[in-house]
């Protein structure tokens, strides 16, 4: 029995280790103890997709998982995008190119969900990437631009 | 930090689980892929005082074959059913159902027996066991019981799961070979739950150009999934044409019983029912057709 553990996690490649009560969500393990608050907290019960991380190479929603179920995992937020010189990603280049974002809330979600998309479906069609996208929401009612922002990034990151 | 304090265990075997289970009658709680149950927690809808997390319980995690279809354990997740050529080769209808489950982000973490253990009337997973006459495997210390699906799903969010079970398989066999399956839906947003959905299962004869077989369960228009076997009837020995899906369109209305809520009315239920009735007999007999096509027979 525990209400509170010890988590150890890989996160963008650096390694984290804290004491975190059970019943707090990863989300705000990420934010509030690993200080990386580039993953964003919207409706926190799975509808939004604001706070959409990779884990283990996976898309997950992480205000619906406790940070406990974390332990032992590789997780990559939207921190991890950049390289360490700060040069975008490709995918954040096209998002910013296409006009991707407004006010960005939405912005970290859509570009995980586009990195694992675009890792697994290079050649994703437009089909494809609506169903993917389908899980995030933003309140800008960017889509059209957020669609053409991912398929400006598939080319992209076919031809390097 | 959104949901009540609670007691978490994480055990690696299903034995020290149920063990917690039994210890805590009533007050503790499966966590599987927890895409439902974190919201609850998080809305503090629900306050369980002990969190039994099954993930570490790597004997769970699998998708077998059996004699005849495929056996999948409790930590499979939803995303499986799209990635496993088991499932492609054996039961197409569900690699095919996923796409309406949610989300790839959703999927990677639900599992298929927590979607059935959570019971939502609307969810696609019940609907299938129904029509694919599934068999539920619940386990509790005194050993495991195995339960048909048409009398697993009892209520809105309720099943013949005890608190102390866990519902660590389910079973589904291999549809008949003669039978071709389809499954839509109506939702609000391509991923959000069925205002009304339908699973459709048909048979013919080619020669005598006749239904001889046919299922259609509706979800999301009443407490648990709905077999309709007048709609059914209505069908056999009909030639498979318009005239039948209309028919069974008609009948299909009686058989559910719709709510009013905030998305839709009764009445748009019922119509979207039958619509979706025709639709999903069109699409099952095109299959049949492709079939037949490449099996060789007429
Ligand atoms: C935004 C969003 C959209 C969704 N859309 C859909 C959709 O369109 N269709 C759909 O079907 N689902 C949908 N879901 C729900 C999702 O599929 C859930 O994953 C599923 O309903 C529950 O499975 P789970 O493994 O996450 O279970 P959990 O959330 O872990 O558990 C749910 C409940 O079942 C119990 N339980 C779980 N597993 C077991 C077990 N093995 N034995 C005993 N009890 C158990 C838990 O104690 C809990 O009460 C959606 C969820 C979200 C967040
Ligand atoms: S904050 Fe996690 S999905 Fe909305
Ligand atoms: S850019 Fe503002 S919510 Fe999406």
């Amino acid at each position: 029995m525990a209400t509170s553990r010890t988590v150890k996690v890989r996160v963008n490649g650096v390694d984290h280790e804290a004491t975190v009560e059970a019943r707090k969500t990863l989300v705000d393990f990420l934010r509030e103890d690993l200080g990386l608050t580039g993953t964003n907290v919207g409706c926190e019960h799975g509808v939004c997709g604001a706070c959409t991380i990779l884990m283990n190479g996976e898309t997950v929603r992480s205000c619906i998982m406790l940070a406990v179920q974390a332990d032992g995992a590789e997780l990559m937020t939207v921190e991890g995008l950049a390289q360490p010189g700060g040069e975008l990603h490709p995918i954040q280049e096209s998002f910013r190119d296409k006009h991707g974002l407004q006010c960005g809330f939405c912005t970290p979600g859509f570009l995980m969900t586009t990195y694992e998309l675009l890792s697994k479906h290079p050649h994703a069609d437009e089909e494809e990437i609506k169903e993917w996208l389908s899980g995030n929401l933003c309140r800008c009612t960017g889509y059209q631009d957020i669609l053409e922002s991912v398929k400006l990034a598939a080319t992209r990151l076919r031809n390097p | 930090m959104k949901p009540p304090r609670f007691d978490y265990y994480d055990p690696r075997t299903l034995q020290e689980a149920l063990e917690i289970l039994d210890a805590h009658q009533g007050d503790g709680k499966v966590l599987a892929g927890g895409q439902s149950l974190m919201p609850l927690l998080n809305m503090r809808l629900a306050r369980p005082k002990v969190v039994v997390d099954i993930n570490r319980i790597q004997a769970l995690s699998y998708i077998r074959p059996m004699e005849s279809g495929v056996a999948i354990g409790a930590n499979a997740r939803q995303r499986a059913l799209q990635q496993e050529n088991l499932i492609a080769e054996r039961l197409p209808l569900l690699r095919e159902a996923a796409y309406y489950i949610a989300h790839p982000q959703i999927r990677s973490r639900g599992t298929i027996c927590g979607s059935l253990a959570h019971a939502d009337p609307a969810a696609e997973l019940p609907a299938l066991a129904m029509a694919l006459d599934a068999e539920l495997v619940a386990t509790g210390l005194r050993g495991a019981r195995t339960i048909p699906s048409d009398s697993f799903f009892l209520s809105f969010f309720t099943t013949d799961l005890q608190p102390n079970e866990i519902l660590t398989e389910v079973r589904f066999p291999a549809p008949p070979k003669d039978m071709a399956w389809s499954i839509l839906e109506v939702s609000r947003r391509h991923g959000d739950f069925a205002l009304v959905g339908i699973v459709a299962g048909l048979a013919v004869d080619q020669e005598r150009q006749a239904v001889t077989d046919a299922r259609l369960i509706y979800f999301g228009v009443g407490p648990t999934p709905i077999r309709v076997k007048q709609a059914e009837r209505a069908l056999i020995g009909q030639r498979p044409a318009e005239a039948a899906w209309d028919a069974a369109a008609r009948v299909a209305g009686q058989g559910i019983d719709p709510s009013n809520d905030i998305h839709a009315t009764e009445e748009y239920r019922r119509a979207v029912a039958a619509t979706l009735t025709k639709r999903a007999l069109r699409a099952a007999l095109g299959k049949l057709k492709d079939l037949n096509a490449s099996t060789g027979s007429a």
